[in-house]
């Protein structure tokens, strides 16, 4: 059902991790839906130059964190939230059907750790 | 490449040797249809005859009790839809565990929709029906009441005795789906008093697509499958010759060495939960720890979800099923660990490894260790997993 890209990913994922000191942390998901998606940022100057992520999910959950937060480092802020989950699952080679909530995740995650570096920056 | 186990046994289980060796006249020699009156038909009328003399004797049953079908799932169908039709005028009540096969289970929602009343049995947190729920639910109405022999998720064995027994002091009748019990448990359906029960042959080394429902003569069972006069007039379908051969072949041989084969397999499941248990921190066995099939060790991992669990032992060549919504494409996790109490969390964090006569002392002990690995690595990705010298409940 996944694509060889996707458990390549799913074997050896990248950003594994919580930033300390983030500059934004974004949590999307509950357990009891069987997903949740952390990823935590660093930013400086707009630009994201560390991005970590924590999941409790599916191959294809961890597949998407693990990829989102690769094409997010080394993007302003503003590119970063045009990252649509569509972007992901492309890179990915595609996701089935049922696993594109997954990627919706990533893309919720990302945003809401946006938001809150920008928050915290315009506190 | 990385080593093959196999550890789904009651998803599938390999076809024997001796049922393929018998199976394979009935492909191309002997492909008369059992219907034809000739020569050619009277050969596989005496195949499926003594096939069907052998699957009745191993459960104590009339040979004319015995009907093939397609498997488990046609047996499930056609035991709970045929009986709510033909007692429809007694009554329209059904009961049902809650950890039915879902050919149960959507057969009772079907049956809703048409006006029957579908109630469930309470099961406890061990899956075991509670016989006392059941008795002050049966009441005078109830027509069928069914609960499968032993589960196929948590391998809970039932009171099928005592529930066979609910239902003929309230007049129902009464069903069993046997499909993971038949050839790994004796049975024998004149001691358990159950008027219906179905079989499957593959998940005891005999061949997919074929199976046996046991019609207690005298009950009376609706036909699904109409057409023409196969299986007595019950069941319209050419006979599966090839299959019913194997079928019995496979029966035969899981009911000789059905005392062998249990002793081994549940020797295997003893020392992989033992070790399990001991070894793996933050896990759950899921069902009875004695009551149980042979085969079937249930766990629930915390902090991390079952599909994942699942491929990364794939990736380390460990063939498992996980009861997590995500590997069965609903949103829901296993109904089956949920009716146990399970919290959604634990209920997505479980998988099933069930084990066959094939499988050694060594894969269970190299299992071991690739679970420890892939829970650890999965753990260390986990936002509800926090280790930091001590490791924290989040």
């Amino acid at each position: 059902m996944y694509n060889e890209k996707v458990m390549d990913v799913f074997k050896n994922p990248k950003n594994v991790g919580e930033i300390e000191n983030a500059d934004g942390v974004g949590t999307v998901g509950n357990a009891s839906c069987g997903d949740i998606m952390q990823i935590s940022l660093k930013i400086e100057n707009d630009v994201i130059v560390d991005a970590k992520f924590k999941t409790f999910g599916c191959a294809a959950a961890i597949a998407t964190s693990s990829t989102a937060t690769e094409m997010i480092k080394g993007m302003t802020i503003k590119e970063a939230l045009e990252v649509t989950n569509k972007k992901v699952v492309e890179c990915l080679g595609g996701l089935p059907a049922q696993k594109i909530h997954c990627s919706v995740l990533a893309e919720e995650a990302i945003k809401k750790a946006i938001d809150d570096y920008l928050a915290k920056k315009n506190a | 490449m990385e080593r093959q186990i196999y550890f789904d046994h009651a998803a599938t289980t390999p076809l024997c040797k001796e049922a393929l060796d018998k199976m394979l006249p009935y492909f191309t020699d002997v492909f008369g249809n059992p219907n034809s009156q000739h020569a050619f038909g009277r050969e596989s009328v005496k195949a499926v005859d003594e096939a069907r003399d052998i699957i009745a004797k191993i459960i104590n049953a009339k040979p004319n009790e015995v009907y093939f079908t397609s498997g488990g799932t046609e047996g499930d169908n056609w035991a709970l839809r045929g009986v709510a039709h033909a007692y429809k005028d007694k009554g329209n009540h059904i009961i049902i565990s809650p950890i039915e096969h879902a050919a149960m289970l959507s057969t009772a929602k079907a049956l809703a929709k048409e006006g029957f009343k579908i109630s469930y049995m309470k099961v406890d947190n061990e899956g075991v029906v509670d016989l006392d729920h059941l008795r002050s639910i049966a009441k005078e109405g109830t027509i069928f009441i069914g609960c499968m022999m032993a589960n196929n998720e948590v391998g809970t064995i039932e009171p099928i005795k005592e529930i066979a027994k609910i239902a003929k002091d309230c007049g129902a009748v009464s069903f069993t789906d046997a499909v993971q019990a038949a050839g790994v448990l004796k049975i024998d359906v004149k001691e358990l008093g159950v008027d219906l029960m179905s079989m499957s042959a593959h998940k005891i080394y005999g061949p997919k697509g074929v199976g046996a429902l046991y019609i207690r003569n005298g009950v009376k069972v609706q036909s699904i499958l109409t057409g023409g006069h196969q299986e007595r007039m019950k069941r319209g379908g050419t006979t599966n010759v090839a299959g019913i051969v194997g079928f019995a072949e496979a029966f035969k041989i899981a009911d000789r060495d059905l005392e062998k084969n249990f002793n081994y397999v549940s020797g295997l499941r003893d020392r992989f939960i033992d070790r399990v248990l001991a070894e793996v921190p933050f896990v759950k066995l899921n069902g009875p720890r004695e009551n149980r099939l042979p085969a079937n060790a249930d766990f629930s991992f915390e902090f991390i979800e079952g599909e994942s669990i699942l491929f990364s032992l794939d990736l380390a060549g460990i063939a498992v099923s996980s009861g997590s919504a995500c590997s069965s494409g609903s949103l829901e996790p296993s109904h089956v660990l949920l009716a146990l109490g399970l919290p959604e969390a634990l209920a997505h964090g479980s998988i099933r490894f069930s084990f066959g006569k094939h499988n050694t002392i060594e894969e269970v002990d190299y299992a071991v260790e690739k679970i420890k690995e892939a829970v650890q690595k999965l753990r260390e990705m986990s936002p509800l997993f926090k280790a930091e010298g001590e490791i924290k409940y989040v």
